[in-house]
């Protein structure tokens, strides 16, 4: 695990070169079946581009809009920068210590109490016990569910899980914040204050990749957007013309 | 956008995804602390009796097989202090068989968390090894207990056995629970087979029956490649060390047991290698693939 790096160079965090991303949709999914398949000459498996040759340099303490309608390779890409998934061609590099909040609480337990999740939510993202230890209060706080913070995290509404979980993700000392699609957690108010503080982490100079349908909110807030289209990058520049080209779409 | 993107200083870049293996779950301890003490805590949870059942399903399967092999095929009254002897090698099968069949299954088992996150995914068959052994250190102190109560006097080279023992089952079970997880992913058959191997596993070493009955109708070639089974050693120096030093001294241990439980062990260490390579070549595919 890379440790966040100092703030003075300036090379880029995220560089893609030529990424390209196929996936197999497996007709067979036993040994049986694949044997069966292949002694009659069937075609085992189909391939999919999820994502062609894409390109793109992501500089530090840029942000930028991932857009895309359903199913154009937005969640691959982030899944690409963050490591989950390995691209088939081309080059995905980067720099420095990287969070990929693909899907709010995915490493949640629901059998474990608040306080036990946010402990081993915050090992997955790759904090330090030190690092979850100083920064616990500020995470509960943040969240605003002090009272049911030893409560089972089966018993919270949803909202509340949400608000944990995301509080989790966005304390993490990272410089690079890989958002997919959790702005809308929680209401209003909790909305707001998650804005307040992506702002926050902006100003301090981290670099953001935000993927989100709520492209009037994703457009103020990152300069840069990059629009992808059945899994290739149609325009990179600046998130409101990226809106507006995708509106004309 | 097709015009490349122009070549650029790599140093300080990393590939993402691409970790170093068994390594980085040593880095990632406080990491596999938590997942281990998670699936500890969250095992019985739910359930009245708790972790008495860790107790209490040895204690049955000792009862069934005590009088099934014991008593009714008399193997009480052939083998000396047959109970320590039965006891002391299932629980060490036990040990092998639940981090085998545990760790297998832990990579689907993690789906949901390695689809979304990265992190080192040798964790979680690692984890599931610790679980186990978590599971069998009580058995462990009750047959620890029991020698004691009935007189037990090893020698030191027969306690380093019993380490040499667990070093390769644990090892053996981590390594081939990595090479079937893998496989698991992406073809389910992989741990029904591991099914069928634990429950030859229990009658393939000599661990309800003393491995004199073998040496009686096995031919010596074949009887030297059973001998050779890592799991056989293992046994065999857990005999050694828990149930040979109660005995009178009359029981025979197989022909240069130490010998064998080393090569054993470089098998493990081997297979832990191979494990490790075929878990490399298909990680890629697993968060596609779950
Ligand atoms: N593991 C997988 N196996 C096969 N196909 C996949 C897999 N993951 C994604 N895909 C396919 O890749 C394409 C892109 O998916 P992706 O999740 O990146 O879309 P998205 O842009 O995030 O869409 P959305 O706006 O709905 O979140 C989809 O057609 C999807 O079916
Ligand atoms: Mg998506």
């Amino acid at each position: 695990m890379p440790r966040t790096s100092d703030t003075t160079t300036h090379a880029p965090r995220i560089y893609l070169r030529n990424v390209s991303k196929r996936f197999r949709l497996r007709h067979t999914h036993s040994f049986k079946e694949s044997f069966i398949a292949a002694l009659r000459g069937k075609q085992l498996s189909t391939s999919f581009d999820a994502l062609h040759d894409v390109n793109a340099v992501i500089g530090e303490g840029e942000s930028v809009a991932l857009l895309g309608f359903n199913g154009s390779g937005k969640s691959t890409l982030l899944k690409l920068i963050s490591g989950v998934l390995v691209p088939d061609d081309g080059d995905v590099l980067t720099r420095g210590r990287i969070a990929g909040l693909i899907e709010v609480g995915a490493g949640f337990h629901p059998d474990l109490s608040g306080r036990e999740n946010v402990y081993l939510n915050g090992a997955i993202l790759g904090m330090t016990r030190a690092e979850i230890d100083a920064r616990f209060d500020e995470i509960v706080t943040f969240s605003e569910i002090e009272q049911f913070i030893d409560t089972e995290v089966k018993h919270y509404s949803s909202g509340m899980f949400l608000r944990l979980a995301f509080s989790v993700a966005i304390h993490t000392e990272v410089d690079v914040l890989l958002v997919d699609e959790i702005l809308s957690v929680g209401d209003e108010p909790f909305q707001r204050k998650c804005l307040a503080k992506i702002r926050e982490l902006q100003r301090a100079g981290k670099t953001m990749v935000v993927v989100s349908h709520d492209l009037e909110m994703v457009s103020s807030l990152c300069g840069r957007g990059i629009l992808l289209e059945h899994g290739r990058v149609v325009f990179d520049g600046d998130s409101k013309d990226a809106v507006s080209l995708m509106r004309s779409r | 956008m097709t015009d490349s993107v122009p070549p650029l200083d790599l140093r300080g870049f990393t590939r993402p995804g691409q970790g170093s293996g068994l390594f980085d779950v040593i880095r990632r301890r406080y990491l596999l602390s938590l997942i281990v003490r998670k699936d500890v805590g969250v095992r019985y949870r739910g359930s009245v009796l708790g972790w008495i059942w860790s107790y209490v399903k040895p204690a049955f399967q000792f009862v069934v097989f005590f009088f099934a092999l014991g008593v009714f095929l008399r193997l009480n009254n052939s083998t000396e202090v047959y109970p320590v002897y039965l006891f002391s090698g299932m629980i060490l099968v036990n040990l092998f068989n639940e981090a085998f069949s545990n760790s297998t299954r832990s990579l689907v088992d993690n789906g949901a968390l390695i689809k979304k996150i990265f992190l080192p995914r040798e964790l979680f068959p690692v984890s599931a090894t610790i679980v186990a052994i978590i599971n069998f250190l009580p058995q462990a102190l009750v047959t620890l207990i029991v020698c004691l109560f009935v007189g037990w006097h090893p020698t030191l080279v027969k306690i380093v056995g019993l380490f040499v023992a667990l070093a390769i089952v644990l090892v053996l079970a981590t390594g081939l629970g990595m090479l079937f997880g893998a496989m698991n992913v992406s073809f389910r058959d992989s741990q029904n087979f591991v099914e069928l191997i634990v429950m030859v596993v229990t009658w393939a070493s000599p661990v309800l029956y003393p491995w004199t009955a073998v040496r009686s109708v096995l031919p010596p070639w074949l009887l030297e490649a059973y001998l050779l089974n890592p799991i056989t050693s293992a046994v065999e120096l857990f005999h050694a060390g828990f149930w040979y030093p109660t005995t009178s001294g009359a029981p025979e241990l197989p022909p240069h047991l130490m010998l064998n439980a080393l090569v054993g062990l470089a098998v493990s260490i081997l297979l832990l290698g191979v494990g490790q390579l075929v878990f490399k070549r298909f990680e890629g595919r697993f968060a596609q693939d779950l």
